[in-house]
């Protein structure tokens, strides 16, 4: 077992705690370029969709397993997002510049939406953005002239730098592309949690009362909490117009919002892992379903709504006996195998906590 | 539409047509209300919210079609409906003995996504077993209109207008009067004092567990009267959702008064608005009322002195 003795707060918030895991990082962004040299296209593909999943699973996990507040509306922001980059792609500006653009105008709107909502919390905040979610569908039917309404959009071909990128006809290219940002996406969030706000983030989640006691101003944090969450949110949104090829009114619907949460769940709450663990099996959840089906019953039965129940089950599953989720579970049988004989079965025992009722009589 | 009836004014014939929409609306807006008494009751008593009561509707529904339909196991309605009610009830209590009831000691969210687990599973099972095809419910509820001075009122409307004031009563009078309905409350309000008094709080909950899918039951009855029901017909649990957060979330006449609030603003909003707007409706007014009221219009939040 390594053991990380720190004798300065540089050496505690450092990027990697040793020189082996920055090796073990290191290798896996080789592999993850190697990739295409290894694998089919049609894989390549499935990866890509893995990473914008995983983009997505990083905003919201930011807002979620960082600072506390469950949202059931960021389907919305992948909207908001992925028109906001074709919308400006449209008017004439360079990808390399509505891209980052269509983030940023996404994180604005959501900072200026959470406004309202921060006042609540728990369950309103949850219900709040699920009425976000379906508003949203409606509200891009009505602004038509620049969303196209229930017809759609096409995005048009991506331009960096004069090299053309295009999911059908060059995956490899859109996967390097999906690769980069995922990678800036992920620096991002971990060197915000190094910073001070990533620390008032988490400061929030475990007591607002505490965080307020320590000079943590509650709504400005929860504010920026959810624009910075919609801003990662916004540029899988984008990612998933180019992967998509084609989006409408009901690309982006409350199911998606509710697969994302349930997806940072399962991967396991508050950490980046998690999102990575949660995208793949999103990911490749439909696949290995419908392998499964042709397996069991032969191909070409239909059965709607069996991928959703299967997700719901597996979730069931999880909360049950992992509430940690993938990465808490690796975490354990990590543990275990280091500290090899002397790993005791509480370790990982949470504080029980009693509800209180928020309505006083 | 009014039949033969001949209304002289045109303004005669705007009281009426609003009359009319605002007896659909209120028919509607009990359905929706009873679902949010499910949420109400659950809230209440365990401080949790039941994102799958809207499924928990439509497996309500779907129980009784499945014993009353000729197809199916054909039992006389009247027989099917109190069984299905019972059949919900045991599965409620059962919901919570093998799940959440795990789940004791665990985050509010937890309990979130969980429910909206259950809910997809509800409406997989609920289509693997009745199929995906909107069906009718053989119900005696569902025949004639009854005619009041111009305003045509179907016999299922006022059957569901009057079920649902009668259970809200009751289910206030079972929480404001009897010692289980204190107990429940007791145990919301804080379960480490309500073990130290004596309740079994677990037990408590498994009952209030069991009284949501009886009132699910209920709604889904009254639901499957009123018209088709497919598997995805919980999804109605969102428009509940506006009801109960409207209604304060925590008030059992204020879950039924926001179902109303909810329903009759539909028909007047697809009525008088452009087409684009109208659905939009409910869902603005929940947003309004989180924003400028953000615990209901029948609050029963008092802000905590320290």
């Amino acid at each position: 077992m390594r053991i990380h003795f720190k004798t300065t707060y540089e050496q505690d918030i450092r990027l990697f705690p040793d020189l082996w895991t920055a090796c073990v990082y290191g290798a896996l962004i080789l592999l993850a370029f190697a990739l295409p040299y290894l694998i089919n296209e049609f894989y390549i593909g499935e990866v890509t969709n893995v990473l914008i999943w995983a983009i997505a699973g990083l905003g919201l996990m930011l807002l979620t397993g960082q600072t506390g507040q469950a949202s059931l509306g960021h389907a919305a922001f992948l909207a908001i997002g992925c028109y906001t980059n074709t919308i400006l792609i449209e008017q004439g500006l360079p990808f390399i510049v509505a891209f980052p653009l269509a983030g940023i105008i996404t994180g604005v709107v959501g900072a200026i939406i959470a406004i309202p909502a921060l006042r609540l919390h728990g369950i309103y905040l949850a219900i709040a953005t699920i009425a976000l979610s379906i508003l949203a569908d409606d509200i891009i039917v009505l602004l038509e002239p620049w969303t196209g309404g229930v017809s759609g959009k096409f995005p048009e071909m991506i331009t960096v730098f004069g090299l053309e990128i295009e999911r059908w006809t060059m995956p490899t290219r859109f996967y390097y592309l999906v690769l980069v940002v995922t990678i800036i996406c992920t620096l991002f969030y971990r060197n915000l949690l190094r910073s001070p706000l990533g620390r008032a983030f988490a400061a929030v989640r475990d007591s607002e009362v505490s965080a307020t006691a320590m000079g943590v101003h509650i709504a400005r944090t929860k504010a920026t909490a959810f624009g910075l969450s919609c801003m990662i949110t916004g540029w899988a949104g984008a990612l998933m117009g180019y992967y998509a090829g084609t989006f409408n009114n009901e690309t982006f619907s409350i199911v998606i919002s509710i697969t994302l949460l349930m997806m940072i769940v399962i991967g396991g709450l508050g950490s980046i892992h998690g999102a990575f663990f949660g995208a793949v099996v999103v990911a490749f959840l439909p696949q290995g379903l419908s392998i499964l089906k042709d397996g069991l019953i032969g191909g070409g039965v239909a059965i709607p709504g069996l991928e959703t129940g299967v997700f719901g089950m597996i979730l069931i599953l999880f909360i049950l006996f992992e509430p940690m989720g993938i990465y808490g579970r690796w975490l354990k049988i990590r543990i275990w195998f280091e500290l090899f004989p002397f790993a005791r079965k509480d370790m990982f025992r949470r504080q029980k906590s009693y509800l209180k009722t928020e309505r006083l009589r | 539409m009014f039949g033969s009836e001949t209304v002289h004014s045109g303004r005669g014939e705007e009281i009426l047509e609003v009359l009319q929409l605002l007896v659909s609306g209120l028919a509607n807006g009990c359905v929706y209300g009873l679902i949010a008494l499910g949420f109400v009751l659950i809230y209440k008593a365990t401080e949790a919210v039941n994102f799958a009561q809207g499924d928990f509707m439509m497996l309500g529904a779907f129980v009784t079609l499945g014993l009353t339909n000729a197809e199916y196991l054909d039992l006389p309605f009247w027989i099917a409906a109190p069984l299905a009610i019972t059949i919900m009830a045991v599965l409620g209590y059962l919901l919570d003995f093998f799940i959440l009831r795990h789940l004791f000691g665990q985050s509010q969210t937890a309990v979130v996504i969980l429910t909206i687990a259950l809910g997809f599973v509800l409406r997989f099972v609920a289509g693997l077993i009745w199929g995906h095809e909107p069906q009718t419910l053989e119900s005696p509820l569902a025949l004639g209109d009854v005619q009041l001075g111009g305003v045509v009122l179907g016999m299922a409307d006022v059957a569901v207008i009057v079920v649902t004031f009668l259970l809200t009563w009751s289910l206030y009078q079972f929480f404001q009067r009897t010692k289980l309905g204190l107990a429940m409350q007791a145990a919301s309000q804080n379960q480490m004092a309500a073990y130290f008094m004596g309740i079994p709080v677990r037990w408590v909950q498994g009952l209030i567990w069991g009284l949501a899918g009886a009132t699910a039951a209920v709604a889904g009855i009254l639901f499957a009267s009123k018209g088709a029901i497919d598997p995805n017909a919980g999804l109605l649990g969102i428009k509940a959702f506006a009801a109960a957060v409207i209604g304060g979330f925590g008030s059992l006449p204020g879950a039924l008064a926001g179902g109303l609030i909810v329903g009759v603003i539909e028909p007047f909003a697809a009525r008088y608005l452009a087409a684009g707007y109208s659905q939009i409706a409910p869902y603005a007014l929940l947003l309004a009322v989180l924003v400028f009221r953000p615990h209901g219009l029948f609050s029963q939040v008092r802000v905590k002195k320290v």
